[in-house]
């Protein structure tokens, strides 16, 4: 059990947590490391490319049919996936009832009392959007992840969503061992975005481990079902994944405690990268604006 | 017959400042507000709303705040005080303790509500029902559930007049829709069915479940069905009497003796159907006023009944109510009311002449909870007792204005006491009784002093209207002469004392 490494992704909804996800670990399972993935969102999406298809018997599904996860075996959740790759989702409730945080907590206790964790190299948590209650911090807590990976973007939303995350990183950093190991940015194309990410990874205390560029292919991909690793094995996306794995593996231990940034200093970091304009600016602007709105009628 | 009688005021502060010189100083600072000696009142000063007569003195604690984490404090929360106080009493609903199963089990028939009826036929009270919440319902939410317990309990009681549903805590805190669940259920079923968002964690003690639950009897019991029930003009509702050890049927017995008609009584051995006509009745007479006021203030707001606080506890009080009671409907039933005090006074002799002799000049301490640390004080000191301290659970400021009607000047007042507080406070002035719950029973047992429970009546009661003062002299009698306070020291370390009185027989 030393050997396990145990790492989470997390990151805004949307922003491509679970498809980066797959797609490094599929490269790390090409070098020969065993996984478990345990999806931790009620949505039940963080293997489907590696199972190539939507895991349909997640814990709490199981659970709930059977009475309670007591009357579950570990077999009847654990499914094989790409090469091997053990996937468990942890499922939860429709939008809009009952308790999804409570649903992590009560999954991923199943799959440490039945030993899902032996005879694995890595466990991989994939969280959904943010860290919305105690439920879902789950993985950061003691014993359990010891590196997150943020996804983000040059997106602002992405960027706030990743100074939230760090937050929730550091208060756990302290009581338990987690550290944040560095922030991945999956490309949106927007403006600056590389020194827009390696600005955001040096406030917080951490490195921009790797800058996955945007290609069409990973739809085609994902439009079937499989990784790129899997779909395109030697295309240049593939060898972009498994950069980032082989970053992600060597990375090992040297996670560091993040410094998350207050609202004001984000804003400042995004007003000095010219994404975010203050007012002055605005007004400015839209008076140039009028200005040539009124000499183009005269 | 009121006593005449001061406490020491200045022995009481000094034990309040001892009390506090053992706190850390940012904590005795807290306290302190919480704990005080009863002040002299003006001359003439009148004092709170729905009390009559003079104050006699003031009790300005600070109350209805926070208990502090680690003190012993014997609060108990909303759903204790919607379940367990408000709704839990009325005989032809079921209460479901809706989560997990440890709430509804462990309050189980804890407040001795008397009941005529059959139970699970006709009667539910002393049944305990809950949707015994498993990891599942947390998680993918209880509404389901709930409706397949509706469904069941409807087949099981097809008597039942309607359900309640007691919220714990998960239900607020996974958002559960338990109002659309009671709409549709409630139609498809044909009777009441009324959501209680009283989970614990709301508020600082069961104060706020009294007000959530006076306020769904407001929003989904009246006006929500027609009824054929035809109004009397001697129509009174008794509000906030539980029936404990039967005290209802003993109030009830004086106020038809005296010619009005009882149609309600909230909420002890109580019927839905009689909370539904209330709205009809002339009167609303509270007795409970820190459980109840909210909905007797809104049926005067909407239906202009007028209400009136009484106290049936000693000869004293229960005569006084009486004749203010008759006072409301006039010359006829005055007379009657007269005849009724009349009627019972050689009981109220009796009891007197038997027990007041053996009780004489005997001291009391009380905490208890809604009404009584005030309303008893009378019942005491028609029996020669005197009061040396009272203090509330989960009272308000409105409650220690007209506790200022019963206490004597210099008397030590106690808000939400803690558990070492309470404990010095009878150490150091060691009165003859304390009454007070089943927790405090033992341990001020064991310091060498007669104890009754004031909430249960310690198994016994009523304690309520002329019959019960006759068990509530007994029982305090029982208590302090029972000749095993002689038998306290240990035998080798005997020293002369007089003989133990005789119990009563």
């Amino acid at each position: 059990m030393s050997s396990l490494r145990q790492i989470a992704f997390y990151g805004k909804g949307g922003i491509g947590k679970s498809t980066t996800s797959q797609n490094t670990l599929a490269a790390l399972v090409e070098m020969g490391q065993k996984i478990l993935i345990v999806g931790c969102d009620p949505k039940a999406d963080s293997t489907r490319l590696i199972l190539n298809t939507k895991l349909q018997d997640t814990v709490l599904s199981l659970a709930a049919e059977a009475g309670s996860v007591e009357d579950l075996e570990l077999d009847d959740v654990l499914k094989i996936g790409f090469k091997g790759i053990k996937c468990v989702e942890s499922g939860g409730p429709e939008p809009g009832v009952g308790c999804a945080g409570r649903g992590v907590i009560t999954s991923i206790n199943f799959l440490e009392e039945n030993g899902a964790y032996d005879d694995v190299d890595y466990v991989s948590y994939d969280v959904l959007g943010d860290v919305v209650c105690g439920g879902f911090a789950m993985p950061i807590r003691e014993n359990k992840a010891q590196e997150i990976y943020i996804v983000m973007s040059g997106e602002m939303m992405a960027l706030y969503a990743a100074n939230n995350i760090s937050k929730g990183i550091l208060k756990y950093a302290h009581s338990g061992g987690v550290r944040l190991g560095g922030l991945i940015c999956n490309e949106r194309q927007t403006d600056r975005e590389i020194d827009l990410s390696e600005a955001l990874a040096k406030k917080l205390n951490t490195q921009l481990i790797h800058f996955v560029p945007r290609d069409n292919i990973v739809q085609h991909a994902e439009l079937r079902r499989q990784t790129v690793i899997q779909y395109a094995p030697d295309s240049q996306q593939a060898k972009e994944y498994r950069t980032l794995a082989e970053k992600i593996h060597a990375n090992c231990g040297k996670g560091t405690i993040p410094t998350p940034v207050s609202m004001d200093e984000l804003e400042q970091m995004l007003l000095d990268f010219g994404i975010m304009k203050t007012e002055e600016q605005q007004l400015a602007e839209l008076a140039a604006k009028e200005a040539a709105k009124a000499a183009a009628a005269v | 017959m009121s006593l005449d009688y001061e406490n020491d005021g200045a022995f009481n502060e000094k034990v309040i400042e001892e009390v506090l010189s053992a706190y850390p100083d940012k904590f005795a600072k807290r306290r302190k507000k919480h704990l005080s000696v009863a002040k002299g009142a003006e001359e003439g000063a009148t004092g709170a709303e729905g009390e009559e007569g003079q104050l006699l003195s003031e009790c300005d604690v600070k109350s209805n705040i926070k208990s502090i984490p680690g003190v012993m404090t014997i609060r108990g929360c909303a759903y204790a005080g919607s379940k367990g106080v408000v709704w839990g009493p009325v005989k032809d609903m079921v209460h479901i303790s809706h989560g997990p199963v440890g709430c509804g089990q462990y309050s189980w028939s804890q407040r001795r509500n008397y009941y005529i009826g059959s139970t699970g036929i006709d009667s539910f009270v002393t049944m305990q029902v809950t949707s015994d919440f498993q990891e599942r319902d947390i998680v993918f939410g209880g509404d389901k559930k709930l409706a397949k317990v509706i469904d069941e309990l409807e087949e099981m009681f097809p008597l039942s007049h309607g359900i309640s549903i007691q919220s714990e805590c998960p239900i607020g805190l996974i958002g559960d829709d338990i109002e659309a669940v009671s709409k549709k259920k409630g139609k498809e079923i044909g009777k009441t069915i009324v959501p209680v968002r009283c989970e614990g964690f709301r508020g600082v003690s069961q104060s706020l479940g009294h007000h959530i639950a006076n306020d769904t009897i407001r929003d989904w019991v009246l006006d929500k069905k027609e009824t054929t029930f035809e109004a009397g003009p001697y129509d009174v509702n008794v509000i906030g009497d539980y029936n404990i050890g039967g005290d209802a049927w003993a109030s009830r017995m004086l106020l038809e003796e005296m010619g009005l008609r009882v149609v309600g009584n909230w909420s002890g051995d109580a019927t839905l159907a009689e909370i539904e006509r209330s709205p009809k009745a002339k009167l609303n007479l509270i007795h409970c006023y820190r459980s109840m006021n909210y909905i007797c203030r809104h049926m005067e707001e909407k239906y202009g009944i007028h209400w009136m606080e009484y106290n049936f506890f000693g000869p004293s009080q229960i005569a006084h109510s009486l004749r203010k009671i008759a006072k409301h409907f006039g010359p006829e039933i005055e007379e009657k009311a007269e005849a009724v005090i009349a009627k019972y006074q050689p009981l109220v002799d009796g009891v007197i002449a038997k027990y007041r002799p053996r009780l004489e000049g005997k001291s009391v301490m009380l905490y208890v909870g809604g009404l009584r640390p005030r309303h008893v004080i009378t019942a005491y000191e028609d029996l020669g007792m005197q009061i040396a301290g009272t203090g509330y659970e989960f009272a308000h400021n409105d409650d220690y204005q007209r506790t200022g009607h019963y206490v004597r000047k210099g008397t030590l007042i106690y808000d939400d006491v803690t558990g070492y507080e309470l404990e010095k406070f009878i150490e150091r002035v060691r009165p003859d009784l304390v009454g007070s719950g089943i927790k405090e029973k033992y341990p001020v047992q064991k310091m060498g002093i007669p104890f009754r429970q004031m909430h249960s009546w310690d198994y016994s009661g009523p304690y309520h209207g002329y019959d019960g003062f006759a068990i509530f002299a007994r029982d305090m009698d029982l208590a302090i002469n029972n000749p095993v306070w002689g038998l306290f020291d240990a035998p080798w370390k005997k020293k002369e004392q007089a003989p133990a009185l005789q119990a009563a027989e």
